[in-house]
């Protein structure tokens, strides 16, 4: 497990460097500048000129990114262009809430679309499994935005039950977080429980057909034990695999559900700070999702071992 | 396998712990709070560095000012005690009031004053024109300050007073040496309110305290002028990138006031308790010409476009009811001291057959205009496509190029050719306090490639503007204006498209707002 872990983490730092740089150029070529944007539209091409020596963009492309890449090495991801604020503190900062309501949003998933995914597929070709892959369907096709104002519309505006924005740190106060949380969570839990459905439902069906599961039907173990603990822990790699991922993605781009339900979180600080240009937030964010990713397939794999121990590296 | 299914559970309950985020801001027990929405997020704190609106207003509540304007745009003494002028005009003495102090405990004294003046005038357009002919500006003890000029300024206190997008803020000498070109990371200011920055997050959230010591003056707010009365104890700003959220967030009593509400969303809040109100300050679009490339460095081209446009074509589009908007020829702002109608030349009805006469004229040779827009501003949207229809209906081909608003104010500070990154014809739009004084207004830079985006190019306007400017007089002031506004229509600097209104929608629990062109929370209350 070390090794893995070991080998992990000195194969991630190449993908980070190259990111880097990846990122570090499609930011310079891209059209606009932070400058033009501070200085707003009134600003004359002179002050804008001079804004920019101030924040270092007139020096030659590579010294700015011998700059940029040498803090980085230090640990200092750089200062916002725009607000001046560390690029770690704001990336800390906004981390939370996007963490906390992608895990709540994970759970709800996990907790709700395993065990319909798993129905389906011991059901397959009844009206049950009909019944959940429409609905799986139908939660794949309607936009997080439009679910999110449907939801908003109902609990909120209408029965007066729960918050219609913002948002609560669960150490402030539990009972209110959780009350922010319902809402946004439920949105994204609809869109990642299609998904995760259906690869629960293709995943087991193809593992409902082996040997092993007759076997255990032929012992006489009743349907649920059958199911839950010898097939679906033989299906679990490729769910585990969308978890993971979903996980993954939710962190780096909750940027819809963040917006309509007003999260400080993290999409909505890339969003930003792409638009404003703030070179130093977007670097720092995009190491920052690498490094999320490379994280995940690590756990991940991690989890492989730990539900099929045939598996080594 | 190292590790079992127990230091599993323990991993993923280590992640959760790690989710555990930084509070939010605290509120005590007790206290008044107003949650505002405002019409953009602040991420700049400076306001001579950007001139962004959040950020001005940001500063209106930290910062105080020399002077103040009120509701009818005359410069009223705020921070100033007294003041006198010699009689040729080229010596000026100001007195400051007592009891003024910054957030930090220090008294405001005169080179605090002295260095915020040298600091904003190396950004604001008229600011420019005072140092100009400043010779000298010195302390004469600790609350007085004295310029004396080259020649006269005849509009020094509107100068002081105007609440564009740069105002001269006061702030403490150490901060304000800084050069303009530093973006500043302290704010500390005289004003009613005190900025809390350790509850800055940029983009999304801010906070604001009541300043116990600030002493506020006798006469009631008008405008931004008289006692600036913190009416509550904290302002809590949260910026919504949904406009949608943020009016369900008004009538869930999670917020109070909405700052900018669209005249096509105000009907939304019929029939409920919260409370609109038109916004002292309207909001004016506008079509302009890149002057310094063809085919627009042609004023028959110009002319043409001009025969062709009718505001209430626009306004139709844009706004659609008419009790919002308003058809408005005066440049310097319809219901301002400048307003005339001197030189207008929309009679309602767009002269197509004179419009194409002059194309012919003008030598076009169907090379094909270049539109550019912003596609992420929502007050931009309709614009290109209603020039793009004008332009094809007298015959100028044209195209329109659609970009996120960070590359569309690169491109338009460009006054390139178009295959240099160039453009022919964009929009703009302005809040209408913006265009209330001729040296102000930014549709009148006419310094070239030097100025303003656009790049007029007209030495007559600039005389006029200088002629403006020593001048004391305010009929004679309105004259100077008339002809500015008349060269302006002869030459097209730009395309006036109307004037339509911006609404901020309040709770009922709030008494006593102040409705000025900048939306300021000084004196407002929450029963």
């Amino acid at each position: 497990m070390l090794r893995l872990i070991v080998l992990r983490a000195a194969s991630s730092v190449p993908v980070m460097f190259i990111v880097a740089v990846i990122v570090f150029l499609l930011l310079r070529l891209s059209p606009g500048d932070p400058a033009t944007i501070i200085a707003g539209d009134a600003a004359t091409p002179a002050q804008i000129e001079n804004l920019r020596a101030s924040m270092g963009l007139d020096q030659p492309l590579p010294l700015q990114f011998l700059t940029w890449i040498g803090s980085v090495i230090q640990g200092d991801l750089g200062q916002s262009i725009l607000s001046r604020m560390p690029v770690s503190e704001l990336i800390a900062d906004r981390l939370g809430p996007t963490l906390v309501l992608a895990l709540c949003a994970i759970v709800v998933t996990v907790l709700v679309a395993v065990p319909l995914g798993a129905l389906a597929a011991w059901r397959h070709n009844s009206w049950v499994d009909w019944a959940v892959m429409t609905l799986s369907v139908l939660g794949f096709s309607i936009p997080a935005f439009v679910v999110g104002y449907l939801l908003m519309l109902f609990f909120s505006i209408s029965a007066g039950l729960l918050p219609v924005q913002g948002y609560v740190s669960p150490l402030v106060d539990l009972g209110a977080a959780a009350r922010h949380l319902v809402l946004p969570s439920l949105t994204l839990a609809l869109v990642f429980m299609a998904l995760i459905a259906r690869v629960t439902r293709s995943s087991l069906l193809e593992v409902l057909g082996q040997d092993f599961v007759r076997t255990a039907k032929a012992k006489g173990n009743p349907d649920f034990r059958t199911l839950w603990r010898h097939a679906l822990p033989n299906a679990a790699v490729p769910i585990i695999t969308v978890i993971g991922l979903g996980i993954a993605m939710l962190i780096s781009g909750v940027v819809v559900t963040e917006s309509v339900f007003n999260i400080p979180g993290i999409g909505r600080l890339t969003i930003d700070a792409i638009l404003a240009r703030d070179y130093p937030v977007v670097q720092g964010l995009m190491l920052f999702f690498a490094l999320i990713y490379v994280g995940v397939n690590l756990l991940i794999d991690i989890a492989y071992i730990l539900v099929d121990p045939r598996i080594r590296y | 396998m190292n590790m079992t299914r127990r230091e599993a559970m323990l991993f993923t309950s280590s992640a959760l712990l790690f989710a555990a985020t930084r509070p939010g801001p605290a509120t005590a027990q007790g206290q008044s709070v107003i949650r505002f929405a405002p019409h953009a997020a602040l991420r700049v704190l400076d306001p001579v560095t950007t001139n962004a609106y959040v950020t001005r207003n940001h500063a209106y509540l930290v910062y105080d000012t020399l002077f103040g304007m009120d509701s009818n745009y005359v410069p009223k003494p705020q921070m100033v005690d007294t003041w006198k002028t010699s009689e040729d005009g080229l010596t000026w003495d100001f007195h400051l009031r007592d009891g003024l102090a910054f957030h930090d405990g220090a008294p405001v004294l005169a080179s605090d004053v002295i260095a915020s003046i040298q600091r904003w005038w190396q950004k604001d357009i008229v600011g420019l024109r005072l140092k100009a002919v400043t010779k000298d500006i010195s302390a004469s003890d600790d609350r007085s300050f004295r310029l004396v000029l080259s020649e006269p300024f005849g509009i020094m206190l509107e100068a002081f007073a105007r609440p564009t997008s740069i105002p001269l803020f006061v702030m403490p000498k150490r901060i304000a040496d800084l050069p303009p070109a530093t973006v500043l990371e302290e704010v500390v200011g005289s004003g009613p309110f005190r900025f809390v920055q350790e509850d800055f997050r940029p983009g999304v959230s801010w906070t604001y305290v009541k300043n116990e010591k600030y002493v506020p003056r006798e006469e009631p707010a008008d405008g931004l002028s008289g006692g600036k009365v913190a009416g509550v104890d904290r302002i809590e700003v949260i910026w919504f990138p949904s406009p949608d959220t943020a009016m369900s967030a008004l009538q869930n009593n999670e917020l109070d006031i909405i700052e900018s509400v669209s005249p096509d969303r105000k009907p939304m809040f019929d029939g409920t308790d919260i409370t609109v109100i038109a916004r002292a300050s309207p909001t004016v679009s506008t079509i302009r010409f890149n002057w310094a490339q063809p085919p627009f460095d042609d004023v028959r081209l110009r002319k043409a476009v001009q025969a062709a446009v009718t505001q209430r074509d626009y306004l139709d589009v844009i706004v659609g009811d008419p009790e919002a908007y308003s058809i408005c020829g005066a440049l310097f702002g319809c219901g301002t001291p400048l307003e005339t109608d001197a030189g207008f030349v929309d009679s309602g009805t767009p002269n197509l057959e004179r419009a194409k006469q002059l194309v012919k004229e003008s030598g076009y040779k169907g090379e094909k205009v270049v539109i550019i827009t912003p596609g992420d501003v929502a007050s931009f949207s309709a614009l290109a496509p209603m020039t793009q229809q004008i332009l094809s209906s007298i015959g100028i081909d044209s195209e329109i190029q659609t970009m996120e608003w960070s590359a569309f104010l690169t491109r338009r500070a460009n006054s390139g050719p178009v295959a240099e990154g160039g453009w022919n014809l964009a929009h703009a739009v302005f809040d209408g306090i913006d265009l209330i004084s001729p040296l102000g207004n930014m549709n009148f830079d006419a310094r070239g490639k030097a100025g303003y985006t656009g790049f007029i190019d007209d030495p007559e306007t600039e005389t006029l503007k200088t002629q403006y400017q020593r001048e004391p007089d305010p009929a004679k002031q309105k004259a100077i204006a008339e002809e500015m506004q008349k060269r302006a229509y002869d030459q097209v600097f730009y395309i006036p498209l109307g004037t339509y209104k911006q609404f901020i929608a309040l709770r009922p629990e709030l008494k006593d707002y102040v409705n000025s062109p900048v939306v300021v929370l000084w004196n407002v209350t929450k029963t």
